[in-house]
């Protein structure tokens, strides 16, 4: 649709879930950036942060304004949430989890702009004929969160329990420290330590992808008529309705497992 | 569905949102808000010990005004007591001052009774003598008839 000229579904769908990947250097493989996400990514995180950051610099503790008061609402939830869960003594859990919650809850709501008005604008305006606007319903994003959490959470087991009580941990625990049982101990953490970023991740990004894939399904029905074209619309903004919630359900759960796996790290077992 | 350079960028690009979110925004807003509430607290704490202080004033004032009510009861019974003591004297002392008036009253009106009589008895002797001259025609030696003058002076 973008290009104005006549698509098959395949082909819209398909145009709609390329990213604008390049390769970085001689490139090739892994050596590839999607442009598109790291830019939509740094575009949205820096007018938040930079919006909070604006909002910080006129922090009063007297009355606060409007915009201050639902800032310190924002922030206060958080910490809130935060020591209710976590009770270990870093003073970087909170930030991290207020940065992952207004970071992944904002590049989820990339999703409410009409995809295909955005797809005309990447067009026309910037110019570029394959652009993904939500970066959260890129694997890539998910995985780097949830892997940037990952290492904090063995940072923190390793800190809490030194490095000889970390690996003591893998081998000794959940079932006992006799010999034997270390092989099966050893599998039951490497289980569990693959399965959390994997669910952390792939939550998130299987909730925004598929919210994606709706909106251009409900865009394709559209498309075939006036009947569809009315249905689809009533459809799309049903759907958009419900992926307020998605969206900032999901930014949530992220927040509160990062919250939970980094607390997680700091138990002896 | 790609694994690419990408995830490295984000987790960089991550990494910098937490270094900022860590190092300006939490710390500012933190600090607002912990001193805000600090300052409710105070302030709460402040309103109580008033409303405490504001009590017990209450209660001081309810004594004060107790206290002042017994007195000036006490100062009104006193009062009414001299009062009456006052006008009991007053009563008891004009009653003899007006007893002694009366007594003075009647001693000088019997002096008065008395005198009276004395100047009517020289009176009704010398009427008697001047009487009796005219019927003898002659002078009555008074001298001679001192002693009768006198008698009949006594009867009268």
């Amino acid at each position: 649709m973008a290009a104005g000229t006549e698509l098959t579904p395949t082909e819209y769908i398909q145009h709609h879930l390329t990213f604008l990947a390049k390769p970085v250097g001689e490139g090739g493989g892994f050596w590839t950036l999607n442009y598109d996400t790291f830019i939509t990514t740094g575009i949205v995180g820096a007018l938040v942060f930079g919006f909070l950051w604006l909002v910080t610099r006129k922090a009063t503790t007297g009355i606060p304004s409007k915009t201050q008061a639902f800032v310190e609402l924002t922030v206060d939830f958080v910490n809130e949430q935060v020591k209710g869960i976590y009770h270990g003594e870093s003073k970087v859990v909170a930030p991290l989890a207020l940065t992952t919650f207004v970071l992944v809850l904002f590049l989820n709501a990339m999703d409410f702009l009409p995809i295909d008005v955005m797809s005309w604008i990447y067009e026309h305006v910037f110019n570029q004929h394959t652009w993904r606007g939500v970066p959260t319903a890129d694997v890539n994003t998910t995985f780097a969160l949830a892997l940037s959490v990952f290492a904090l959470m063995i940072f923190y087991s390793i800190k809490v329990k030194g490095l000889g009580g970390w690996i003591h941990e893998l081998f000794c625990s959940p079932f006992g420290s006799n010999p034997l049982l270390w092989v099966f101990n050893l599998l039951f953490n490497a289980v569990e330590y693959l399965s959390k970023p994997l669910s952390h991740s792939l939550r998130l990004y299987g909730n925004m992808y598929a919210g994606e894939i709706i909106f251009m399904l409900l865009g394709l029905w559209a498309a075939t008529g006036i009947v569809g074209a009315v249905l689809g619309g009533v459809l799309h903004l049903g759907w958009s309705i419900f992926h307020i919630l998605i969206v900032a359900l999901q930014a949530y759960i992220f927040m509160m497992l990062t919250i939970v796996y980094i607390s997680m790290a700091h138990e002896h077992h | 569905m790609d694994i690419n350079l990408t995830l490295l960028m984000q987790a960089v690009a991550f990494a910098a949102f937490i270094w900022f979110t860590a190092k300006f925004v939490w710390p500012p807003l933190m600090h607002a808000i912990e001193t805000r509430q600090k300052q409710i607290a105070d302030g709460l704490a402040a309103g109580e010990q008033g409303k405490q202080s504001l009590a017990s004033a209450e209660k001081r004032i309810a004594e004060m005004l107790a206290e002042a009510k017994s007195r000036s009861h006490e100062i009104i019974v006193q009062g009414e007591k001299l009062g009456s003591e006052t006008i009991e004297a007053a009563k008891t002392e004009a009653k003899v001052e007006a007893d002694r008036i009366i007594t003075a009253a009647k001693a000088e009106i019997q002096q008065e009774v008395a005198r009276a009589k004395e100047s009517l008895r020289n009176q009704v002797s010398d009427l008697a003598v001047a009487g009796a001259t005219k019927i003898l025609k002659r002078e009555v030696d008074a001298k001679a008839h001192a002693d009768l003058l006198a008698a009949i002076r006594q009867e009268l």
